[in-house]
């Protein structure tokens, strides 16, 4: 039997796989390590803080949508009761001076996120599918609406906060500086993506896998999937809290948009940009989002609708999100085929730039003249400077939206037809993923 | 001789029925449609709500130009062109990616709608106004003055509920759809027509959205947050009535539009019924629970519905689908 | 005598006003290698539901081994030692070829929920796992995904998926459907191979297989038994003539 195993399984890795393996991590944590001695100032420090919370929130997301299934309109739920508990635990730890350090407050906040997701899941998991996002929305409306009935607890609009630098200090942190606040985060980020990752490595994560696949088969094989998707549920509330709490760490105060819609949307936006089919899509796409939103806000007034509309993109066009679209040319870069694709996405990428930059050109023209009609109509979006009230812009525009799809449209054909041949011989070479 | 206090009761069941009538009509306006897309095409429209907030809007602005009584008829059709466009060079394309893809679109398209009319309207609510010739009072209950237009938009949603039903019953269309209802798998095979009546589908469900929107604007607030409002509302509608159950939306679009007016025209709480809590408790989040009102529960009451219906009917009031 | 692997009493099953399943008996005896043959809407798979749990009878009983398990959820019957097969393939589509016959032995393993294990480490689950893949001979596919195997590689999965737990009463639904020749010949010899000392209730249509594979037969006809008996018996039965086998041959 054992040399049954050893012939048919699969390969245990070698040692060369497993140091790769363990070396990727250690870099990781070598990365973060040194990431303030390069990027120093206050305002990297607190992007990198926001974008370790966002990558803890978007792989706990994931653990539903991606490897469980379950697309949740309603996962802030459990980001911003983690967040709220903190800062009433900070207050309590610091008035009553309990010997307990900020570093594991952020326990506080999983094991809130966990509690409730305990609550609430066993009822929202009965289903699978639609009903499941219809049901985390309304009960993530529920929470949110009761949080500003009980204004004691949650502090009404203005939210509660705390001083986070009151409390037990060891080795003399005060975690005042910011840069105290990123080693926390960071620290807790790679803890986070450790456990998440080890956890689809059980055979619990294995099996949340066959539910998002084909929950009715699971029922033959003697699993209740509506138990395995209440401990996914669970596992996910737990790391949300983890991240809310660092949030509420972070910005020492937890309010309503903490639970809200907003942040729900947003994470799943950071995940399915990301990619869910892959571990690594949902660290990609809380950093791709969180950078995104941070400099898209500074190029225009409007960009969220141009977050919209990529997101739209996105669904439309890369279903797999940025992950999925760059491990689909894995095959032709390993068969050797990528070369021949390249020049077709050259040609494909000038009439496509083209299009978004007549888009561009219309949105910020329309928006000039509903939202600032009386200023002047000379403006700069995106770096382009041009006069919103001029026929010339209007034409220019027009004539990028409608060429530029025109022409678009039949080099992405080409491509697609460039990418069939690349790819079969790929897989003539051998190379299927 | 009926007594004072028993008049005020008397009065306020019957204007809250009335209300709740109302408003559980103009839900159903938006659930019907709602619900026959997720039938047909097997996707729930995220973006429905949206479509109920263009049609105000589009109602507004067309109002604005050539007057109400057009507005209630070209708003919806403008809207229902959109949401036909929608379905054909949008879902259709989706579709491959599969049911969550679908989903996702439409939830980006709600983002999206909230975005696009904010630049073009503003984040204020507009002046939509009832129109002059339907500003009057209809009948007076008691005390209270019962608007004509309210009366009107009642008048409108019974009209166009009884005219599906007709449509439903009699025509080749109406026939296709209650077999998707019924036989959601069977929607495959409709023959090499199913496209359109796809887009035909998703054009009407998102026109009778935006009909309800034109004739709720003026009587609500026409804001571009109305559909972030309503949206999870009506969510909670066509689970409660079970997903896909067009009876069950009926059933459900009464009972929540009811609760709510109900709660909405009570003031009594847990202080009111049983004195005032001690000194003791008066900062604590005891004290919150003790001192809110049933108005203030209101909004949450479809919510505590949708939990209550999943613990003790999860399939939804009269549903049979699994998803 | 030991309790029959599988007794089904007096079973109905309606759906609104239409009754698929009427007064339906059937008694497999632990180790049989029992076929339900019948025309199309017969009512076979409806039986296979009804036993397995998919659906739950309108009335009457099911018992396993003795234990009444009608109206249980298919995950518990299952772990009481039933599995079966499906008509339409039914497989883990994402997942390797790997992933699917180890999810199903998961259980039985004893591994449960658990999410403290490294289940690369778990070396039973992995030799029982290899043990299925070599039986049913797909190694060379063994990392492919489901979705992405050929028909009659998919219908080996579906099978081994449903031994790979190790139950020792097995349904199978119509496991050769849409198979070739030579590939029916391959499917047989697996099903006879693979459920070797265990229970086995197939649904088939193709006859070569059920005569050569079945101890006994049951013939199904609107929802209800027709006759019993083995082979020979049911070859002679005035009545499965008149009703099955003459309807095929008119």
């Amino acid at each position: 039997m054992t040399e049954l195993a050893s012939s048919v399984a699969p390969p245990n890795p070698a040692l060369s796989e497993r140091l790769k393996f363990y070396g990727i991590w250690i870099a990781v944590a070598l990365l973060l390590l040194v990431l303030p001695k390069i990027f120093g100032s206050g305002g990297a420090l607190t992007t990198f803080s926001l974008i370790g919370i966002s990558i803890i929130f978007s792989l706990s997301y994931n653990i539903l949508l991606g490897q469980t299934g379950l697309l949740s309109f309603g996962h802030a739920v459990y980001y911003g009761l983690g967040g709220f508990l903190v800062i009433h635990a900070i207050n309590i730890i610091g008035a009553n001076k309990l010997p307990i350090p900020l570093p594991v407050v952020p326990l506080v906040g999983g094991l809130t996120g966990l509690f409730f997701a305990a609550l609430l899941g066993w009822v929202s998991t009965q289903r699978s599918g639609t009903a499941f996002a219809m049901i985390s929305l309304g009960v993530a409306e529920l929470i949110a609406s009761s949080a500003l009935i009980l204004r004691t607890f949650f502090g009404g609009e203005a939210g509660i906060s705390a001083n986070r630098t009151k409390l037990f200090r060891l080795f003399d942190w005060s975690f005042g500086p910011q840069i105290q606040i990123y080693y926390l985060v960071a620290a807790w980020t790679l803890l986070a993506i450790i456990a998440m990752y080890a956890l689809t490595r059980t055979p619990l994560g294995r099996m949340c896998n066959a539910v998002r696949d084909n929950p009715e088969r699971v029922q033959f094989v003697g699993y209740d999937p509506h138990v395995i998707r209440y401990l996914a549920f669970c596992f996910a509330g737990f790391f949300a809290g983890v991240a809310g709490a660092l949030a509420a760490i972070n910005f020492e105060i937890a309010n309503s948009a903490y639970l809200g819609a907003v942040q729900s949307g947003t994470v799943l936006f950071s995940t399915y940009i990301g990619g869910v089919g892959y571990f690594i899509g949902p660290i990609v796409g809380a950093i791709f989002v969180t950078a995104l939103s941070l400099s898209l806000s500074d190029l225009t007034s409007v960009w969220q609708l141009y977050f919209g509309l990529f997101f739209i993109a996105v669904v439309t066009f890369a279903p797999g999100g940025i992950t999925g679209l760059l491990m689909m040319h894995r095959p032709l870069l390993r068969g050797g085929t990528l070369g021949k694709v390249l020049p077709s996405y050259l040609i494909a990428l000038i009439p496509t730039l083209a299009l978004v930059a007549g888009l561009i050109l219309a949105i910020e023209s329309i928006v000039h003249h509903t939202v600032n009609p009386g200023d002047d109509p000379n403006i700069k979006a995106f770096g382009m400077s041009f006069n919103a009230s001029s026929p010339i812009t209007w034409i220019i525009a027009l004539f990028l939206i409608v060429g530029g799809f025109v022409v678009a449209r039949e080099t992405w054909r080409r491509l697609a037809r460039a990418w069939d041949d690349a790819l079969t011989v790929a897989h003539e070479r051998g190379y299927h993923a | 001789m009926i007594s004072e206090g028993w008049c005020v009761v008397l009065e306020l069941i019957v204007i809250s029925t009335l209300n709740g009538v109302l408003f559980g009509m103009l839900l159903f306006l938006m659930a019907s449609g709602l619900t026959v897309i997720f039938s047909m095409l097997g996707v729930l429209n995220f973006a429905h709500a949206s479509f109920y907030m263009l049609g105000a809007f589009f109602g507004f602005q067309i109002s604005r130009w050539v007057g109400f009584w057009p507005a209630l008829f070209i708003a919806p059709l403008l809207a229902g062109a959109l949401g036909a466009a929608v379905e054909r060079f949008g879902l259709r394309r989706v579709h491959r990616n599969g049911h969550v893809a679908e989903l996702l679109f439409t939830f980006g398209l709600a983002f999206a709608i909230e975005e696009i009319v904010q630049i073009i309207w503003g984040k204020s609510p507009v002046d939509f106004r009832i129109p002059a010739s339907l500003d009057f009072p209809a009948f007076r209950i008691f005390s209270t003055n019962y608007p004509a237009y309210k009366m009107f938009m009642l008048l409108v949603s019974i009209a166009i509920f009884v005219g599906l039903l007709v449509v439903l019953k009699k025509s080749r269309v109406g026939l296709i759809v209650q077999a998707a209802l019924t036989h959601p798998h069977m929607v495959g095979h409709l023959g090499h027509n199913v496209g359109r009546i796809f887009m035909l589908v998703f054009g009407v469900g998102t026109a009778l959205a935006a009909v309800a929107g034109v004739i709720a604007g003026p009587a609500l607030v026409t804001q571009s947050n109305m559909a972030a409002l309503l949206g999870p509302i009506l969510f909670v509608v066509v689970v409660v009535g079970g997903l896909g159950s067009l009876p069950g939306a009926f059933v459900a679009s009464l009972l929540i539009g009811l609760v709510q007016t109900f709660a909405v025209s009570m003031n009594g709480s847990l202080a009111g019924a049983f004195g005032p809590l001690g000194p003791d408790y008066a900062q604590t989040w005891l004290s919150d629970i003790w001192g809110v009102t049933v108005a203030q529960v209101a909004p949450i009451m479809p919510y505590v519905l949708l939990v209550l219906i999943l613990i003790f009917r999860p399939m939804g009031l009269l549903g049979t689908r699994e998803t | 005598m030991t309790a029959p692997a599988i007794e089904i009493k007096d079973v109905q099953k309606s759906f609104g006003n239409i009754s698929i399943i009427r007064d339906l008996n059937l008694s497999v005896a632990q180790g049989e290698r029992h076929a339900l043959i019948g025309p199309n809407g017969a009512g076979k798979s409806t039986t296979f539901n009804l036993i397995s749990g998919y659906i739950k009878p309108t009335s009457g009983t099911v018992t396993l081994r003795g234990e009444e398990i009608s109206g249980l959820p298919p995950y518990q019957i299952n772990r009481r030692g039933l599995s079966r097969s499906f008509q339409v393939t039914n497989v883990f589509a994402n997942m390797s070829v790997w992933e699917n016959l180890r999810c199903a032995v998961l259980w039985t393993d004893g591994h449960h929920y658990s999410f403290w294990k490294n289940i690369d480490n778990l070396k039973q689950v992995r030799d029982r796992t290899a043990q299925v893949l070599s039986d049913i001979g797909l190694t060379a596919r063994r990392d492919v995904p489901a979705g992405l195997l050929t028909y009659a590689e998919q219908r080996a999965l579906e099978i081994g998926i449903t031994i790979a737990g190790g139950a020792d009463v097995i349904l199978l639904d119509e496991p050769t459907a849409g198979m070739s020749h030579a590939e029916t010949e391959r499917a047989v010899s697996l099903i006879r191979r693979l459920t070797e000392g265990r229970t086995l209730v197939i649904v088939e249509h193709d006859m070569s297989v059920v005569f050569g594979l079945a101890d006994r037969i049951s013939v199904l006809v609107y929802g209800h038994i027709i006759a019993t008996g083995t082979p020979e018996q049911i070859r002679s039965d005035p009545k499965v003539k008149e009703a099955y086998l003459g309807e095929e041959a008119a």
